[in-house]
C-alpha cells in the first residue's frame, strides 16, 4: 500500500469525518432518524477501511483486541446498568424518568445513555468479526 | 422493596453477569461468579414461584411503561414453574461444570463458556417470564446464538457441524415464529401476549390469524426437535461439551414446549382452534411418531450420547401429546413431564459425563464392568434408566399414568397403544446401557478407574434422588401442573 498514496491520503482524510458522522447519528438519534446500532456500524466502518487500506495487523495495533473486548462488555453493562440505576432511584427496570430531577429530562438522558451503550458494543461486534474474518488463515501464512 | 422486582432481576442478573465475566478473563473468577449468578436465580424464581402461589398472577411493566403499551413480564403458575426448573438445573449444573469444563475445553476459553452460558440462561429465563411476543423472539434469539456457540465448544470436530445445522435449523423456526408474530400484529396490532388473547380467539376465522398459528407452530416445533423436525438434535447433543449437554436437554426443549403451549392455550385459547381445525390431530399424531420413531431409532445407537438424545426427542413426544389433548389432565400430564423429563434426562447426561470424565469415550464398550468400578454413578444411571421406562416409584411413572387416564378420557386407544410401546423400546434401549455396565467383564487392558470426584457425584444423587423422591410422593409438582392447566384452560371456556 506504500505506493497507493491518493488511497492512503484520501481514506486518511475520510476517517475522522466517518467518526464524526457516527457521533452525529449516535447522538441526534432521539431528532432524527439514527441511534446505536446504525451509529456503531457506522463507527466500526472507519476502523474496517483503515484496516483494508493498511493492513490489519497495523489495525490491530490501534484496537487491540483485549480494548475492544472491553468496550464490548462495557456497552452491554451500561445499558443494563442504567437500567438497574432506575431500578434503585425507584422506579421499575429500565425506568428512566427518575434519572434526573424532571421527568422528560431523565427520559432524555436515559435513552442518550442507552443508546451510547449499544452503539459501544455495535461498533467493538463489528470491528471484533471483521478482524476475525480478515485474520483467518494470516497466521498460518505467516504474515 | 425488592421483592416487587423479582421479575425484572430474574433476567437482569444473569444478563449483568454475563459482561462482567467476559472482562474478568479468568476461568476460576467466572466459574464463581456464575455458580453465584444462576444460584441467585433460583432463589429469585423460588420467590416469584411463592408469591405466584401466593398472589397470582404478577405483572411487571418494564420502564414502568403500562402494558399493552410497554413490555410487560408476566408470571403466572406455569410460567413460574418453568423458571424453577431451568434455573434449578443450572444450580446443579454448575458445580458439575467446574470439573467437566477444566477437561473438555481449552483453559483460555473457559471464561468464554461462562459468558455464552449465562446468557443461555438468560435467555431460557427471559423466554419463560416475557408476557410479550416480540420479547420473547428476542429471547429466543439470544439463548439459541448462544447455545450455537455452547455446542461448537464441543471438542469433537463434528460439534462444528452439529452447531452450523442447529444454527440454520434453529434460525429457520425464530424466523417462522417472527413472520406468525407479525401476521398476528398486523390483524391485531398488539403484540403483548394478554392482549392478543383478548382478540385472537374471535378473529380465528380470518385466513391470517391461521396462516400465523401454522408459522408459530412449525416455527417452534423446529426448535423443540418435534419429529420430523428433530434432525438438529441428535448431532447437537452428542457432539456438544457433556455439561452444555445436560443443560440444554434439561432445559432448552421444555422452554420451546412453554411456548408452543402459551400460544395455542393464551395466545389462540386453547379450545376453540382444537375443536375446529386439524391442529390436535396433527401434534397427536406428530407427538405420538415422534415417540415410536424416535425410540426405534434410539435402540440401534452404537453411541450412548446420541441414544440418550434420541430418547430426548422420543421423550418430547410424551410432552406434545399430553397437550393435543386438550384437556386439563392431558395438559397438566404434559407440564408435570417438563419437569420430570427435565431431572431425569439431566441424571442420566450427568451420569454419562461421570463416567466419560473418567474413562473418556462413550461408546458401549467403554462403559463394560463400570458398574463395579463407578457404583454411585451407575447407581444414578440406573435410576435414570427406570424413570425413562416409566416404573412406578419413578418420576417417568406419574407421567405415564397421567397421559393414559387423558388418553382413555379422549376414548385415543391408538395413543393408550403408543405409550405403552414407547416404554417398551425404552426398556430396550436402556437394558443395553444397564447390560455394558453390570453384566459385560471388565476389558483386560482397563487401567483402574475411580468414582467421580464429589463435585460431581453430589449434584448427580441429588437429580437420581429427585427422580425417585418425586416419583414416590408426587404431589408437589403435579399439583402445580394441575392447577397452571386449569389456569390456562378455564381462562378461556
Amino acid at each position: 500500500m506504500k505506493h497507493k498514496a491518493v488511497l492512503r491520503v484520501s481514506s486518511k482524510l475520510l476517517m475522522p469525518p466517518i467518526m464524526l458522522f457516527a457521533l452525529y447519528v449516535q447522538f441526534h438519534g432521539d431528532f432524527g432518524p439514527g441511534g446505536g446500532f446504525q451509529a456503531g456500524v457506522i463507527f466500526a466502518s472507519a476502523f474496517i477501511l483503515y484496516a483494508l487500506l493498511f493492513g490489519v495487523n497495523q489495525a490491530r495495533r490501534v484496537a487491540p483486541a483485549g480494548v475492544i473486548r472491553t468496550t464490548l462488555a462495557l456497552g452491554v453493562l451500561l445499558y443494563a446498568g442504567t437500567g438497574v440505576v432506575g431500578l434503585l432511584l425507584g422506579g421499575n427496570y429500565l425506568n428512566y424518568s427518575v434519572l434526573a430531577h424532571d421527568q422528560v429530562h431523565g427520559q432524555h438522558l436515559g435513552i442518550l445513555i442507552i443508546e451510547f451503550g449499544v452503539g459501544m458494543t455495535v461498533a467493538s461486534a463489528m470491528i471484533t468479526i471483521f478482524f476475525i474474518f480478515a485474520g483467518r488463515g494470516r497466521d498460518e501464512r505467516g504474515e | 422493596m425488592i421483592s416487587a422486582h423479582l421479575p425484572a432481576l430474574q433476567v437482569v442478573v444473569p444478563l449483568l453477569a454475563a459482561p462482567v465475566c467476559l472482562l474478568l478473563r479468568n476461568r476460576h473468577a467466572a466459574w464463581l461468579l456464575a455458580a453465584l449468578v444462576t444460584w441467585a436465580t433460583f432463589i429469585i424464581a423460588l420467590g416469584l414461584l411463592a408469591q405466584v402461589a401466593d398472589r397470582g398472577t404478577i405483572s411487571y411493566a418494564i420502564g414502568d411503561w403500562a402494558p399493552p403499551w410497554g413490555i410487560e413480564y408476566r408470571v403466572d403458575l406455569f410460567g413460574a414453574l418453568v423458571l424453577v426448573i431451568v434455573s434449578g438445573i443450572g444450580s446443579l449444573v454448575m458445580p458439575f461444570a467446574r470439573i467437566n469444563v477444566e477437561r473438555e475445553i481449552p483453559a483460555e476459553r473457559i471464561y468464554l463458556f461462562y459468558v455464552m452460558y449465562l446468557l443461555c440462561l438468560t435467555g431460557l429465563l427471559g423466554i419463560a417470564i416475557t408476557g410479550d411476543a416480540f420479547n420473547l423472539f428476542v429471547f429466543l434469539e439470544i439463548s439459541s446464538l448462544s447455545s450455537y456457540v455452547l455446542i461448537s465448544l464441543g471438542h469433537d470436530r463434528r460439534a462444528l457441524t452439529a452447531a452450523l445445522r442447529y444454527l440454520i435449523m434453529g434460525t429457520l423456526g425464530a424466523t417462522f415464529y417472527v413472520i406468525g408474530i407479525g401476521l398476528l400484529y398486523m390483524v391485531t396490532g398488539t403484540l403483548n401476549m394478554a392482549d392478543l388473547a383478548q382478540r385472537v380467539p374471535d378473529l380465528l376465522h380470518l385466513r391470517t390469524v391461521e396462516a400465523a398459528l401454522a408459522f408459530l407452530i412449525v416455527g417452534i416445533s423446529l426448535k423443540l426437535a418435534l419429529f420430523p423436525l428433530h434432525l438438529w438434535l441428535p448431532n447437537a447433543y452428542a457432539f456438544a461439551p457433556t455439561t452444555v449437554t445436560i443443560f440444554l436437554a434439561a432445559t432448552a426443549t421444555k422452554v420451546s414446549v412453554y411456548v408452543i403451549i402459551r400460544i395455542i392455550y393464551t395466545v389462540y385459547g386453547g379450545a376453540p382452534i382444537f375443536r375446529e381445525g386439524i391442529l390436535n390431530e396433527a401434534l397427536m399424531g406428530l407427538g405420538m411418531l415422534s415417540m415410536v420413531a424416535a425410540g426405534l431409532v434410539a435402540i440401534y445407537q452404537s453411541n450412548v450420547k446420541r441414544l440418550l438424545a434420541y430418547s430426548s426427542v422420543s421423550q418430547i413426544g410424551y410432552m406434545v401429546l399430553g397437550l393435543s389433548f386438550g384437556s386439563v389432565i392431558g395438559l397438566a400430564a404434559g407440564i408435570v413431564h417438563l419437569f420430570n423429563h427435565a431431572i431425569m434426562k439431566a441424571a442420566l447426561f450427568m451420569a454419562l459425563g461421570c463416567a466419560t470424565q473418567q474413562v473418556r469415550a462413550v461408546s458401549f464398550d467403554d462403559l463394560a464392568g463400570l458398574g463395579r468400578q463407578m457404583p454411585v454413578t451407575m447407581g444414578a444411571l440406573v435410576v435414570g434408566a427406570l424413570s425413562l421406562i416409566g416404573l412406578p416409584l419413578t418420576v417417568g411413572f406419574v407421567t405415564k399414568w397421567y397421559l393414559i387416564q387423558a388418553a382413555l378420557q379422549d376414548g385415543a386407544w391408538l395413543a393408550v397403544i403408543v405409550i405403552l410401546a414407547s416404554g417398551l423400546f425404552a426398556v430396550v434401549y436402556t437394558w443395553r446401557i444397564v447390560e455394558a455396565a453390570y453384566f459385560r467383564p471388565l476389558p483386560e487392558d482397563r487401567e483402574e478407574v475411580r468414582e467421580a470426584p464429589l463435585g460431581m457425584l453430589i449434584p448427580l444423587v441429588i437429580l437420581a434422588g429427585a427422580c425417585v423422591v418425586f416419583g414416590i410422593g408426587a404431589t408437589w409438582p403435579m399439583d402445580l401442573a394441575l392447577a397452571a392447566a386449569e389456569s390456562l384452560i378455564g381462562a378461556r371456556p
